[in-house]
């Protein structure tokens, strides 16, 4: 609060002390507002508990429709989105500007291939039929492995959650996306990069998030 | 401390001495906030926490006028048993919007977003709050819900009651109540945006020698509060976007029809608004320690106890949700549990009321017109939190389960808690916010309107509800036609009060007296900067040596600033760093 005119770096908001506390009230609030979302996927996880606890043969029987493969391809896409986000912060940090913008544009790839596998499981489960609420209306063939008469709850289940989580990854690609611009433009370097490790730290929750999904939906024994 | 500057840490390395002057706060000041930028846009615009937390308390203000005159409706047609001028479902429509204004866009933004906004970073001595574009993104936030619940209302409005029970909002099938779950939704970011705003301008942005210990009881309450804020509102945010799916796709998961449960919604939605509750009062008790020491003139007693016992609150707001739902069928264990829990709430609530008591204890009180709302709160937030806990009481509860006793009660703790109290911030901060006094015989004959017309509406109602008048009903029998009426004619008077009200702060400000810097001759540091403040809060960067309470210091130890050369500011007195040798190393240990 001194001081702010002659010392004061030019990313620093008028209303801060110094770069460090800028950077540390930036993190700050990144970690309360990853809390926040904890909260938010929280009431689905808790959906989720309550209704395999009424209905477990459901859950069983409904996760056989899911494909465990491309499940599985997206984790690994995710976790290595997570590590080259990671190193792009250290890039930032080491002022390597073409590696900072390498890695975020390897990271923004990466979570288009995992919404283009997503795309493509939603389009065969609707074709199926296996559409939420009212559209429910699975073929005869689906109809006759998945019996259960609430088996449209697994599946309401399954698509608010990896819907919202997929609405986080749009972000997150919307984020870094503008990441990407800024770093062209030469706007980080060792002593500013808070806008990268923020949303590093967002993206590791995204990636965190479908790490708890992937096995509780597709994984079922 | 992770806020000091660095020039409080080059003195820490330097052998002891911060340069410590005395800022007297000028009682004329040619540059404030109000001065700094002019213009229609540049409020609309600005990031300056000062005229964002006025933005909010016009836009309160707004609200709690329009859902105040659907209670003065509801309230006439109340007055005979059957219809007196309006339809039943037109009574249903607005009771309905009475409650979810009253607790969505007055109650939950009231004294956290307008008085918490303005008086928080002055406080800790902060130029504003750690994030200042998303204080403002969140008044545009509250803005965008309270659009869609005006296009809910021009598409069929919805009769739900606030709480949006499932299966009949579910089923209901009327695009209003989509619009308006939309609004809720889209609200509740711009409460956890303030929320986490709060925790990181507390945590981060202290002035040198603000500790923990010297907090301001204030805020300790926003801490607390802001903890509920960021805790609590995803859920609700989870639960509205399911109901707001069912509606849309039936995707199932609350509706029994489908094989879902309603008592799932239940349980989601009061895991939000129980906790919500204390959004709401916690902030208020933040109030009712600072004005009740400074018209006091006396330390506060029992500082950890009033600080503690908030985040108490806020803990154990967590685990009482069951207490709604005695008669929804859950588990009798379940709610012989949540009874119990229920009753623990109680015991943070009644240290804070003692510790009140105790502060004025020998004070040397003066009865301003803040101090004459704490005493209203203290009395009508007393009877709320007894009936309360009769109402967590299994047995009794389920005979006054959803009577006019849980109304008459709601209302004792939200209105005569959380309102006076937010009546008594206005009042007690309104010089410092506009820099002019209001009439005080005209407010302290207000507070009596407003104190009298309270009883006379609600008092009736608890013997009403005792007698099994159930609420939200259109029609009622004839024994309970005088309560209804005494209540009615109760809630003109609360209506003349506030326009009282209304006539002398719109008076003040076009007439008012200037109110100098520090009228209340508080120990705050919020009233060691001019009336109404600088741009930047206070000319210099505040050096803070002695609790927020301290009367019994002298107020020019009150008054200290780095001696850092600044632009503009009054430097006066400059007091020798070697007189308060002792406070440099008290100060830069903080």
């Amino acid at each position: 609060m001194a001081n702010h005119s002659a010392t004061h770096p030019k990313h620093v908001h008028h209303h801060f002390v110094d770069s460090n506390q800028q950077f540390e009230s930036a993190k700050l609030g990144m970690w309360v507002f990853l809390v926040n979302e904890i909260l938010f996927f929280g009431g689905l996880f808790c959906a989720y508990i309550v209704f395999r606890a009424w209905y477990p043969e459901l859950f069983t029987q409904a996760a056989l429709e899911l494909n465990t493969f491309w499940g599985a391809v997206n984790t690994v896409v995710l976790i290595g989105s997570s590590l080259t986000v990671a190193m792009a912060i250290r890039s930032a940090q080491n002022n390597q500007k073409r590696g900072l913008e390498i890695n975020l544009l390897i990271t923004i790839l990466l979570a288009c291939v995992f919404l283009v596998i997503k795309y493509f499981e939603y389009e065969h489960k609707l074709h199926l039929g296996i559409a939420p609420g009212s559209f429910w209306n699975p073929t005869p063939e689906i109809a006759a492995v998945l019996d259960h008469p609430k088996a449209n709850i697994f599946f309401g289940i399954y698509y608010m959650m990896t819907a919202v989580h997929g609405l986080h990854v749009i972000i997150g690609i919307a984020l870094m996306i503008w990441l990407y611009l800024r770093a062209r433009k030469g706007h980080f370097n060792s002593e500013y990069y808070t806008p990268v490790e923020i949303t590093g730290l967002y993206w590791h929750l995204v990636d965190l998030i479908w790490i708890f999904l992937f096995p509780l939906l597709y994984l079922i024994e | 401390m992770a806020s000091l500057s660095k020039a409080v840490n080059t003195v820490q390395m330097t052998p002891k001495k911060l340069k410590v002057k005395r800022f007297v706060p000028l009682e004329n000041p040619t540059n404030t906030y109000l001065t700094d930028e002019k213009g229609i846009w540049a409020w609309l615009t600005t990031v300056d926490h000062k005229k964002i937390g006025l933005m909010y308390l016009g836009a309160v203000a707004f609200f709690f006028a329009l859902a105040g005159f659907l209670a003065i409706a509801l309230r006439t047609e109340l007055w005979t048993p059957a219809k007196t001028f309006i339809e039943a479902d037109t009574y249903n429509q607005l009771f309905t919007l009475h409650g979810a204004m009253m607790v969505f866009f007055v109650l939950v933004p009231s004294i956290p977003a307008a008085l918490g906004n303005f008086i928080l970073p002055m406080q800790l001595g902060a130029k504003d709050v750690a994030f200042p574009r998303l204080n403002l993104a969140s008044f545009y936030i509250y803005a965008f819900g309270a659009i869609f619940t005006f296009l809910s209302l021009a598409n069929n409005g919805f009769d739900t009651g606030w709480t949006f029970y499932t299966p009949y909002s579910s089923d209901t099938n009327s695009a209003g109540i989509i619009w308006v779950t939309l609004g809720v939704f889209i609200l509740g970011f711009s409460s956890i945006l303030t929320g986490t705003n709060f925790i990181t301008t507390i945590h981060k942005l202290r002035a040198p020698g603000i500790s923990w210990d010297r907090l301001p009881l204030n805020v300790w309450a926003l801490y607390a509060t802001s903890i509920i804020q960021v805790l609590a509102t995803p859920v609700l945010a989870i639960t509205i976007l399911l109901l707001a799916m069912e509606n849309i796709l039936d995707i199932g998961i609350f509706d029994p029809a489908l094989g879902g449960d309603p008592v799932l919604y239940q349980h989601f939605f009061w895991f939000y608004s129980h906790p919500a509750v204390y959004i709401m009062i916690v902030p208020g008790f933040g109030i009712i320690s600072e004005v009740i020491t400074t018209f006091s003139k006396k330390t506060i007693f029992g500082y950890w106890a009033i600080a503690l016992s908030s985040l108490a609150i806020a803990f154990i707001g967590f685990l009482v949700w069951g207490h709604h739902m005695f008669t929804s069928g859950q588990s009798a264990v379940a709610t012989t549990i949540f009874s119990f829990l229920t009753f623990l709430v109680g015991i943070p609530t009644g240290i804070k009321i003692f510790n009140w008591v105790a502060t004025l204890y020998r004070g040397s009180i003066l009865m301003k017109t803040p101090m004459i709302y704490v005493f209203i709160f203290i009395f009508l937030f007393s009877i709320g939190g007894f009936t309360g806990i009769m109402l967590g009481a299994l047995s009794v509860d389920i005979h006054l389960h959803d009577t006019y006793y849980v109304v008459a009660h709601f209302h004792y703790v939200m209105m005569g808690g959380t309102l006076i109290a937010l009546l008594a911030g206005l009042h007690y901060w309104w010089p410092k916010m506009t820099g002019k006094m209001y009439n005080e015989p005209l407010a302290k004959f207000a507070a009596v309107l407003i104190f009298v017309g309270f009883n006379v509406t609600f008092l009736p109602q608890f013997i009403m509800g005792a007698q099994g008048m159930p609420r939200r009903y259109y029609n009622y029998i004839d024994q309970f036609t005088p309560f209804h009426q005494t209540s009615t004619i109760g809630s003109y008077i609360l209506a003349v009060g506030f326009l009282v009200i209304l006539f002398y702060l719109a008076h003040s400000l076009i007439k008012g007296q200037k109110a100098g810097p520090n009228p209340w001759n508080s120990r705050g540091l919020e009233w060691q900067s001019t009336s109404p403040p600088d741009f930047h809060n206070f000319s210099h960067t505040p050096v803070v040596i002695h609790g927020p309470y301290d009367y019994h210091q002298p107020m020019e130890e009150f008054q200290l600033g780095l001696a850092v050369d600044h632009e503009y500011g009054d430097e006066q007195d400059e007091v020798a760093a070697e007189a308060h040798a002792s406070l440099d190393t008290e100060t830069t240990e903080a």
